[in-house]
């Protein structure tokens, strides 16, 4: 069974700990950031809160749960595997090329949100409507992968 | 992957399905703090849906998966001190939240009926209800709750 269903050795709980509520604070910004931006509908209110939502939630949260992430496998010293499982893979891979698509996002709403003062930047919210949803999704996958952890 | 890293991968979706939607309503609590008109108060709704829907399912599949991987797993039994304590805290969350819920649901009812009297502007009443500090005070006991399960399902005391 995976990391979540076993006991551990009690200084592994906090890094883990850290790492958890980051991930889960990334996917609830992106939840809500794409909520926000999906029922808009061009209301300029919804998509500040959309775009806001992932600036101050989802990003926080990607950083917690990346510095958690480093933390738990520097104590499991997973790093100095001779090969990676597979679930590990994974993790890394969406959470480092997840965070580079956030900040992408992040800019091009970023924009988005200035530019509707001069009634612009519907399409750029949109856009980053659509990457939001894509990491979701991706980070959706890799919650699974660390929880069932396949090899 | 066996059946039960499935079972358990879905628990643990479920579980961040459940802090998603929590986390979703407090950023409606902090927004809906400056909206004092019904259209706005509203318009929010959509959004709150997809929270509820979150948290219905964060809800059903942690206790159903969790409440199956404690008979399932070798060396958990459901009467473990830290499962009891998980379920005990999962009935109080559950209740909290349905406080928090009717709480935030006096807004968009006012404006409703504020929509249908064809008042369509700022009402300071509006605004004193959706900054309701009994729904700000029981939120943040249910998340103290969600937080002190998290915790419980990570150290496993007397585990």
């Amino acid at each position: 069974m995976s990391v979540l269903a076993t006991v551990r050795p009690d200084d592994w709980n906090f890094p883990l700990f850290v790492h958890i509520i980051g991930a889960m604070i990334l996917i609830a910004g992106l939840l809500t950031g794409a909520a926000a931006l999906f029922f808009a509908k061009g209301d300029e209110k919804l998509l500040r809160l959309g775009f806001w939502s992932l600036m101050l939630v989802s990003f926080p949260g990607w950083i917690v749960m990346r510095l958690g992430a480093q933390w738990i496998a520097s104590k499991e010293q997973l790093d100095n595997l001779p090969k990676n499982p597979r679930w590990l893979d994974i993790g890394f891979m969406v959470a480092d090329i997840g965070g580079l698509v956030l900040v992408i996002t992040l800019i091009v709403g970023g924009i988005g949100v200035y530019r509707l003062q001069q009634g612009k930047g519907a399409a750029l919210l949109k856009a980053t409507l659509v990457l939001s949803v894509l990491l979701l999704a991706a980070y959706v996958v890799a919650v699974w992968a660390m929880a069932g952890k396949p090899r | 992957m066996r059946f039960n890293d499935w079972m358990l991968a879905f628990h643990v979706l479920a579980a961040f399905s459940l802090v998603a939607g929590s986390t979703l309503f407090w950023v409606l609590v902090v927004a809906v703090r400056r909206i004092d008109t019904p259209d706005d108060t509203l318009r929010l709704g959509p959004v709150a849906k997809v929270g509820n829907a979150a948290i219905g399912i964060g809800m059903g599949g942690t206790i159903i998966l969790g409440v199956y991987l404690a008979f399932a797993v070798d060396g958990y039994a459901l009467w473990d001190g830290w499962i009891l304590a998980a379920l005990v805290l999962w009935f109080i969350g559950a209740a909290l939240g349905r406080q928090v819920g009717e709480a935030y649901m006096q807004g968009p009812k006012k404006a409703l009926e504020l929509k249908e009297a064809g008042q369509n502007g700022p009402n300071a009443e509006l605004l004193a209800i959706n900054r309701t500090s009994r729904g700000v005070f029981l939120h943040t006991l249910t998340s103290i709750v969600l937080l002190l399960i998290i915790i419980d399902m990570i150290w496993k005391p007397g585990a």
